[in-house]
């Protein structure tokens, strides 16, 4: 039995998408991908290096006709700057699937959600399909989605923080008000953080840090694949209620 | 050839006159792999050939590179 997930008309089998930033170098990021059978990665749009147009590029290393490239707002804090990256993006790559995230403060890295709501209207408008970074909050998720979001991605903590998913009843509220997919973006630091937004119903989770900054990224791609998985199974198990106190597992009859 | 004044990647630049496919090539860039603004409109790869730079024109190239959240 194969267990997919489609994101505005296009269906992936893993649940698992990775970013392409922070590692040491192309290889290593290249094996990270692999390991973690991500169908999907990330990506920035940066200018080119004019004065060493020789320089390797991700594309030689990831292929974009095997992999997915999401092209990503990353570093834009208004509507206006993510709008034209993602114009850029559409012309660098050919298509529409996109990830929007306008940010609203360097510290926290949360979304500026007044300007993403535009961008994301604005985008819709122009026939793309904004995958979109928000706070976990049930209402902004609905909102986004009447706006043309193709999919709404929480964040479990700040980006880059690695605390894991802060609030499990905001995530797991935006699960059950959504018809769009749900993926957790940002604030995995572990296998057990990617498993918990997965056991809460989430149809995927992004992330990049907690792979890349591990000491081993690529076993941690790896873990990472895993957890996944196993968070998909246990949420489509329906797992056993809670108790408050214990109930044995052997049969009392019996005993001598 | 006539060289020209503009503005590459924030940078000011003297360019050839040209297209601004010629000068894509011309900085050693595969086509395929890049996107252009001009004055910040985007330039189709289709067209890249038959739009001519001109003096004080703002360029951005841009291409895809390792990004996460």
């Amino acid at each position: 039995m194969t267990d997919t997930w489609s994101v505005a008309g296009r269906t992936f089998t893993s649940r698992l998408i990775v970013g392409t930033g922070k590692y040491k170098d192309f290889e290593q990021n290249a094996a990270a991908v692999a390991a973690s059978g991500a169908e999907i990665v990330t990506v920035a749009v940066r200018r080119v290096n004019v004065s060493d147009p020789t320089a390797p590029m991700l594309t030689d290393y990831i292929d974009p006709k095997k992999i997915t490239y999401l092209p990503n707002t990353a570093g834009c804090f208004n509507a206006d700057d993510a709008i034209r990256t993602l114009r850029l993006a559409r012309e660098a790559g050919g298509w529409d699937l996109v990830k929007l995230e306008v940010l609203g403060e360097a510290k926290t890295l949360y979304p500026n959600m007044r300007e993403t709501l535009e961008a994301t209207e604005v985008l819709a408008k122009e026939g793309f399909l904004p995958m979109v970074y928000c706070v976990d909050d049930p209402i902004a998720a609905k909102q986004l989605e009447d706006a043309g979001a193709v999919a709404v991605m929480p964040l479990g903590a700040p980006i880059g923080s690695g605390l894991g998913i802060q609030n499990r009843v905001t995530i797991r509220l935006i699960v059950e008000g959504a018809s769009v997919p749900v993926l957790v973006d940002a604030g995995v630091g572990t296998a057990s953080d990617a498993a918990v937004a997965m056991e809460l119903g989430c149809d995927g989770v992004l992330m990049n840090t907690a792979i890349a900054e591990a000491k081993d990224p690529i076993r941690m791609a790896r873990a990472m694949k895993l957890a996944v998985e196993a968070g998909r199974d246990a949420y489509l198990s329906g797992r056993m209620g809670l108790r408050k106190y214990a109930d044995p597992s052997s049969p009392l009859a019996g005993l001598i | 050839m006539a060289v020209i004044s503009i503005m590459l990647n924030g940078e000011a630049r003297q360019v050839r006159e040209g297209s601004i496919a010629d000068l894509v090539a011309s900085l050693g860039l595969d086509v395929k792999k890049v996107a252009v603004e001009r004055n910040r409109e985007i330039v189709p790869r289709s067209t890249l050939a038959a739009v001519a730079l001109a003096e004080g024109d703002a360029l951005e190239i841009v291409h895809f590179v390792g990004g996460g959240c």
